[in-house]
């Protein structure tokens, strides 16, 4: 006869393998669809190839949307932290009242659906052209701005995490000791948020790589960021490239997920 | 000579106010320690005198300077904080060379005055070492190297023995009294643990509700307290409610006649009486000489600690040396009590 105990434990195992199955399942058939050699994927597959994976550089499409992608993230992060890190500092030393409303705007990129905040960019942007005769529209510098405010909420989240657990007397003592409010920043705070701060430009970096529905109302004609090349490639074909691809991408960010883990433990700000 | 003057120093946080009117003047090399119970405005005091608080009145002068409005950074003040606040990310070493490292003290002078300030609190040995691989202890003594490597003009100590334990505080104690009138250093305690501040002090400052209460040596808080708070919140007291019906004559609510100062001016009034100023079997000419039954008795090693029933209203508490020989009383046993008038100290109750 099972007791409670070990029927619960058995639930709780059974329930974690199912959600991890679930994670993992679409992950692992892209896995296998990338190495299928026929061109149609059909099961079960006729045999195996790696011809997929070479064609990807010749792909013009995916190769620059790959860097257009790269770029734009790595420069929507930079400027993100730039603005979330300050924010959070100045949102963890306001007063209550304040702090919960601010908090909730700032995050609110993340609940307006993607479509609707790429529109809505869109319109602003093109107002904006408009009254400043700055060729906003399609440049990458437009597609720079709205992927900023994607990464903000995630780095505004974590950072914030982090000084939440903060000791606010580690910058006393700073002070105390002689360091001006820049350098006690500099010295103290910040490698004390690190953790916080690594794992905001992580999410904020994967959300913005990824981002589809908000790039494409941004992007000019013939620049076109990788989610958007596989979309347009889908349009016409379906073979393994496209698998080929996520593949890669997959790899990319599990790669700097791990990297940042050695640096950082993300389970202990995540 | 680094003396501290505080002058009507005063701070309020919209209606409510943390400190009210404290004036202080603390001579090159005192150790005054700030003593009070939460909420009395002590910590605020010593965070105003860091430059962490403003004040919203009065003012503050190091060395005859006046710097009420100079930040924390350059007011040379070194502090100690409850929590210690050693930097995680450094080690020993760095933590206690940061405030060194600010000022722009070369980098082998740097290392030599930390190592010497580590070497003060006994820590040199662990100065590679990580503060989460440290005891509360030793964390707590590089906080105290670190607050002595910058040479302050004043030391300042935030509750810094209430995360140790019992007897590790009173090792700490006496090791922080000595190094400091070792280096000289005027320096302000806070807590709010009687004991502690007893041991340490050079002179006490009783707070309570933002206000200075009495500023004074140990003798001259227990034996002379400014009022009834101090009287109760420096060493124990028994407080009789009552009258002074006449010069010398002090009626307590319970309908006992007692002899009081003859200075304490008629009115409503409190007598306390301090444990150890009572005595067993007074001669029969002593100024009071009382009957009552011991309702408990417990046994504290120096001294036996009796609660004696005087009337259904009065009791008080009686601290009998534990001498050889003591007849020691049981409970319910009826036994004569004594004071002198002068023991007694009255008063006035609104």
């Amino acid at each position: 006869m099972l007791d409670g105990l070990r029927l619960r434990r058995l639930a709780l195992r059974g329930a974690a393998g199912f959600a991890l199955a679930f994670i993992l399942l679409p992950l692992l058939l892209v896995t296998w669809l990338a190495f299928f050699r026929q061109e149609i994927p059909a099961f079960p597959p006729q045999g195996y190839t790696l011809h997929w994976f070479t064609t990807i550089p010749a792909n013009r499409a995916f190769a620059s949307g790959f860097w257009l992608s790269l770029q734009v993230s790595v420069a929507a992060t930079t400027l993100g932290l730039l603005l979330a890190v300050p924010a959070s500092l100045a949102l963890a030393r306001a007063g209550f009242r304040l702090r919960t409303p601010l908090a909730t705007l700032l995050t609110l990129p993340l609940i307006v659906p993607g479509v609707v905040f790429g529109a809505a960019f869109y319109v602003g942007e093109m107002e904006l052209e408009i009254a400043t005769e700055w060729p906003l529209l399609g440049s990458a510098a437009g597609l720079v701005l709205a992927h900023t405010l994607l990464v903000v909420p995630w780095a505004m989240r974590l950072v914030g995490a982090s000084l939440a657990t903060l000791n606010p007397a580690l910058e006393e003592a700073a002070r105390n000791l002689g360091a001006t409010p820049f350098t006690a920043f500099r010295r103290v705070v910040l490698p004390a948020i690190r953790p916080g701060v690594v794992a905001g430009a992580l999410f904020g970096f994967v959300t913005s790589f990824g981002n589809l529905e908000a790039s494409l109302f941004l992007v000019g004609p013939g620049q076109t960021t990788l989610p958007i090349a596989i979309l347009q490639y889908l349009a016409w074909k379906i073979d393994p490239t496209v698998a080929a691809v996520s593949l890669l991408q997959i790899l990319l960010l599990g790669t700097a997920m791990l990297v940042t883990d050695r640096f950082v433990k993300l389970s202990q700000v995540v | 000579m680094a003396r501290l003057e505080l002058e009507s120093l005063s701070r309020h946080y919209g209606a409510t106010v943390a400190v009210r009117d404290v004036t202080l003047d603390i001579p090159d090399g005192e150790f005054l320690v700030l003593l009070g119970p939460s909420g009395c405005g002590k910590t605020t005091t010593l965070r105003m005198v860091a430059g962490f608080v403003e004040p919203s009145g009065g003012s503050i002068r190091l060395r005859g300077e006046d710097i009420t409005r100079r930040p924390p950074w350059r007011r040379n003040t070194g502090m100690v904080f409850q929590n210690y606040a050693l930097f995680p990310h450094m080690t020993v070493a760095e933590n206690t060379g940061f405030g060194l490292e600010m000022r722009k003290v070369p980098k082998a002078e740097r290392e030599a005055q930390a190592r010497e300030a580590l070497r003060m609190v006994r820590l040199e040995a662990l100065a590679d070492r990580l503060p989460r691989q440290l005891s509360g202890g030793q964390q707590q003594r590089v906080a105290l190297a670190r607050a002595l490597a910058i040479r302050p003009d004043v030391l300042l100590l935030d509750e810094p023995l209430s995360n140790l334990d019992a007897k590790l505080r009173e090792e700490v104690r006496i090791e922080i009294r000595e190094l400091q009138r070792r280096l000289g250093l005027t320096t302000i305690m806070v807590t709010h643990d009687q004991e502690e501040a007893l041991t340490m002090a050079d002179r006490l400052v009783v707070m309570a509700e933002g206000a200075i209460r009495q500023v004074g040596t140990q003798r001259d808080l227990y034996e002379r307290p400014a009022d009834r708070f101090v009287a109760g919140f420096v060493g124990r007291s028994t407080f009789l409610s009552g009258t002074v019906e006449a010069p010398g004559r002090f009626r307590t609510t319970g309908g006992l006649a007692l002899a009081c100062d003859p200075g304490a001016p008629p009115g409503r009034a409190v007598l306390a009486l301090r444990p150890e100023a009572i005595g067993l079997d007074p001669p029969p000419h002593a100024d009071n000489r009382l009957g009552g039954e011991v309702e408990l008795l417990s046994y504290l090693g120096p001294v036996l600690e009796m609660h004696v029933r005087l009337s259904p209203e009065d009791r008080v508490v009686v601290h009998l040396a534990n001498r050889a020989g003591l007849a020691a009383p049981r409970i319910g046993d009826r036994v004569a009590l004594g004071w002198p008038a002068g023991a007694g100290m009255v008063f006035a109750e609104p």
